[in-house]
């Protein structure tokens, strides 16, 4: 049987120093050689890097993604496969994870569903990444750059410096090793015989105009859903190139972290038999959606699901697919829960999802993405403040004359992840 | 009920004088009566009277389901001619 | 002044009644105008009384269930000058229970001086009450019972969430306070991540337990309106009726509300319903002219006149008739359905419905 070991090396605080290493549970980072390896891609006209920590007032706007540093040991196999020189499947061998440290991308506006970062203040309890130690990658394209080119540029930046932290962690001592072994589906049926037997169906927004997401390294779209095992997720087999609304994107940290990976983990060989994850695009057309609806439905079939967690990708459209997928699953008597979020209208009184079916009868809800808040000002921005007039969840006139802000928790980041990563909930009055 | 006689196929009409309950209660045709304890009669008309304000209002009705429509219309009694419902929400 | 003087009144309340709690009649009262009384009804003493009179009902309005029915926005705009006149610190509309129209007025009354006045209002009714729709956005309304027999329980909870409105106190769930949802949804922190709650849900849904979602997802019970009738002059047409009208000595025993069934009855060789033959059985509203013409309620006579003018073909030998009072509205939704499909079976055309 195989294994990952996923080794996790916990981060206090990140300076600027000489060498890049960690010590002492402190990551020092060579600025300068960062910078260096990131301008190597020519579209990129400066990157400026920039430490956030939590309790900081400092603000970071606009956010495009956010990764977790990791990077494999030995082998050659490498994390955010598909992009560089590895391709191979992951999600076994030994990875390190700098646990407290993301890395933010920043910089310009890519698209306006960009999203913002509060350190502290009433912002910050809207986002997990709040209480990361965040380094902030501000880059700026070469002049007159397309937005693919420059969405692209800076995801790739994102990977090298995710990968580069990482890889300053594997020669740190780690403070906890957790072992998750990979099991074959005739080694599940024989160890978990009476078990239910569990798939979670991860949707990746696959709609182009960069609503995009990146499975090994391939857009997503034009995809058919791809079967994963959960550690390939923990490696970075899933990056994401979207810009759907802030609250509810999930970032490239959310896959690497996927929460209902690591509940069902938790469940597994005990009160279920977690089989596989189903990376499953989301396209426009009606004709796409049941193509990969009734693809997902094959696979489930196939590997004899009994039960399956579906979790919400972006929101409008993507609706379509949570019901039809869910109508697919209990004809089938495949038992269907839906992790999702709500845009329910500032006053809470609108629907909240843009389809409806009598088959969606087990919901998770993460919150409606219209709750409007007051952001004080901060000492710092990181970015551009302005950008928060146009972002999702802002209007003209966010940010006020006397420095506060005023918008819908839509454009915080993370703040009704649909992986079901935070704790937000809605409840009827 | 009318919405679902309707529900099976077969256009109905809902005389009642309560026309905002019928349209949030979900029926498609509506005529309003002409009050609450007599919908389709006047006591305080003659006999004679009565009778063509019945059948005005039932024509009104026969009218509204011979046509084809859309949404929840509510149907005018005044006018008998083309195009004299009302749409309604 | 004794410390119970002092607090006499220190809330001033304008109450909204229909005729038969104002005390001025029964259905046969139903078309009442609006009218001023000043001071207290029953049951406006009740709420006095529950509060240790600490609220005080010094003016009460009454207006008929079917004139306000009728005349909503007319009625709306004579409470409010009425209102205006004194500024209260609470209006408070009902309890309306079951009754359809008496909520339904409650509701928009209560809603319209809160909005025109900003003077806080509150009513009272039975989660299937037409009425709850109007308003629940806008005003709280406390849940009861569908009968009177709930005015105790009632009346106090009036009075809570009231004060509490007064104090600008926080106001709990709707289970705690005993309000109807209102239909809004507000974010709160749960006190596990939403990954977990679906794991939770997930097994209970595995096991076959019961579980609750997060989403119910509305009823968008919306029909799409059937293919209209074609060929007037050679349909066949069918009367039906909620409006209770049987033969007379109800035969059937259907009750005069929340009636458990429908019936059929024939009419192919009756050219006029008349007081003699039958009867209106349903409880609720004046059955005074009903029972003296039936067709008031059943146009029969009518119908058998255009039927032999030739504006349609035939008149369907029977009618299907029920009780549309307080009935469950899944038991509606099923006799429709039923009686649906055995005018379908039976060839008709089109249906005209009447309803009290």
């Amino acid at each position: 049987m195989n294994e990952l070991l996923l080794r996790r090396v916990r981060v206090h605080d990140v300076v600027f120093g000489e060498k890049t290493e960690i010590s002492d549970h402190v990551l020092r980072m060579n600025q300068e050689e960062v910078v260096r390896y990131l301008l190597e891609d020519r579209r990129l006209k400066s990157v400026e890097i920039k430490i956030a920590r939590p309790g900081e007032k400092k603000r970071i706007i606009p956010v495009k993604d956010v990764l977790e540093p990791r990077a494999k040991l030995g082998g050659t196999l490498t994390t955010f496969p598909g992009f560089f020189d590895s391709a191979e499947p992951v999600g076994t061998g030994i990875t390190y994870v700098l646990d407290g440290v993301a890395v933010v991308t920043c910089g310009k506006l890519v698209n306006f569903q960009e999203g913002l970062i509060d350190m502290s203040g009433p912002g910050a309890e809207f986002s997990l990444f709040s209480k990361k130690l965040n380094v902030v990658l501000v880059m700026e394209p070469k002049e007159n750059l397309g937005k693919h080119e420059h969405e692209e540029a800076v995801r790739v930046a994102g990977i090298k410096a995710a990968s580069y932290l990482g890889l300053a962690g594997t020669m740190a001592a780690c403070d906890e090793e957790i072992s998750f072994p990979i099991a074959t589906l005739v080694e599940l049926e024989d160890s978990y015989r009476g078990l239910p037997k569990v798939i979670y169906v991860d949707m990746v927004i696959a709609q182009g105009l960069l609503h995009d997401n990146y499975i090994y390294g391939i857009n997503a779209q034009g995809s058919l859903p791809v079967l994963l095992s959960p550690t390939e997720l923990m490696d970075g087999a899933i990056v994401s190139g979207n810009c759907a609304a802030p609250c509810h994107k999930n970032t490239t940290y959310h896959q690497q972290n996927n929460p209902i990976v690591e509940d069902l983990l938790a469940e597994h060989g005990k009160t279920l038999s977690f089989l596989a994850v189903i990376a499953m695009p989301v396209c426009t057309s009606l004709l796409d959606k049941e193509r990969i609806c009734t693809q997902v439905l094959k696979l489930a079939k196939f590997l004899g699901a009994q039960g399956a967690i579906v979790s919400e990708d972006g929101g409008g459209n993507p609706e379509a697919d949570l019901m039809m997928l869910a109508r697919l699953f209990e004809k089938e008597d495949i038992k269907t829960v839906l992790v999702t979020d709500e845009y329910a209208g500032r006053d809470g009184a609108s629907q909240g999802l843009a389809d409806v079916t009598p088959e969606a009868d087990a919901i998770v809800t993460n919150g409606n993405g219209n709750q409007y808040v007051i952001l004080p000002p901060m000492e710092e921005t990181i970015g551009h403040l302005e950008a928060i007039d146009v972002i999702t969840g802002g209007h003209t006139g966010s940010l006020r004359p006397d420095g506060w802000i005023e918008m819908e928790i839509a454009g915080i980041m993370g703040s009704t992840v649909e992986v079901g990563s935070e704790n937000l909930k809605t409840i009827a009055v | 009920m009318v919405k679902e006689i309707e529900r099976v196929g077969l256009p109905a009409i809902q005389i009642c004088a309560i026309v905002p309950i019928a349209l949030t209660v979900g029926a498609n045709r509506i005529v309003r009566a002409i009050a609450i304890p007599h919908p389709t009669g006047d006591p305080k008309v003659e006999k004679k009277e009565e009778i063509e304000l019945r059948k005005k209002l039932l024509r009104t009705a026969l009218k509204g389901l011979t046509e084809r429509i859309q949404e929840q219309t509510v149907f005018k009694t005044e006018e008998l001619s083309p195009g004299a419902s009302e749409r309604n929400r | 002044m004794t410390g119970r003087e002092a607090r006499m009144g220190s809330v001033k309340v304008i109450h909204y009644l229909n005729q038969f709690f104002g005390q001025i009649g029964g259905e046969d009262k139903a078309g009442i105008p609006p009218q001023l009384k000043e001071g207290s009804t029953p049951v406006g003493q009740l709420i006095q009384k529950e509060s240790s009179n600490r609220f005080e009902v010094v003016r009460t309005i009454i207006c008929g269930d079917n004139y306000a029915a009728e005349h909503l926005e007319e009625v709306a705009s004579v409470v409010l000058k009425w209102v205006e006149e004194i500024r209260p610190d609470l209006f408070l509309a009902g309890p309306a229970f079951a009754a359809g129209r008496y909520g339904m007025a409650c509701g928009v009354m209560c809603k319209t001086v809160q909005q025109k006045l900003g003077i806080p209002a509150l009513t009272a009714m039975h989660p299937s009450n037409p009425g709850v729709d109007s308003a629940r956005k806008e005003i709280y309304i406390i849940e009861t019972g569908d009968s009177t027999l709930d005015m105790k329980r009632v009346i106090p909870k009036m009075i809570a969430l009231s004060q509490k409105i007064l104090d600008k106190a926080s106001i709990g769930m709707s289970q705690e306070e005993g309000y109807l949802p209102r239909g809004v949804r507000i974010n709160v922190r749960a006190e596990k991540r939403g990954s977990k709650r679906a794991v939770e849900m997930l097994l209970k849904k595995l096991r076959g337990e019961p579980f609750e979602t997060e989403l119910p997802l509305p009823q968008f019970d919306k029909v799409m309106p059937a293919p209209p009738v074609t060929d007037l002059a050679n349909a066949l047409i069918a009367l039906v009726t909620e409006g209770g009208i049987v033969p007379k000595g109800n035969p059937d025993r259907i009750e005069a509300h929340n009636a458990s069934k429908y019936c059929k009855y024939f009419i192919g060789n009756i050219n006029d319903l008349t007081g003699e033959d039958y009867q209106t059985a349903h409880g609720g509203y004046d059955p005074v002219y009903a029972n003296d013409d039936p067709d008031r309620v059943l146009p029969l006579d009518a119908a058998r006149l255009l039927e032999k003018e030739g504006v349609f073909a035939k008149l369907y030998d029977y009618y299907y008739m029920t009780v549309g009072n307080v009935t469950a509205v899944a038991s509606a939704a099923r006799y429709g359905r039923e009686i649906g499909e055995l005018l379908l079976k039976d060839g008709v055309h089109g249906v005209i419905l009447t309803s009290t």
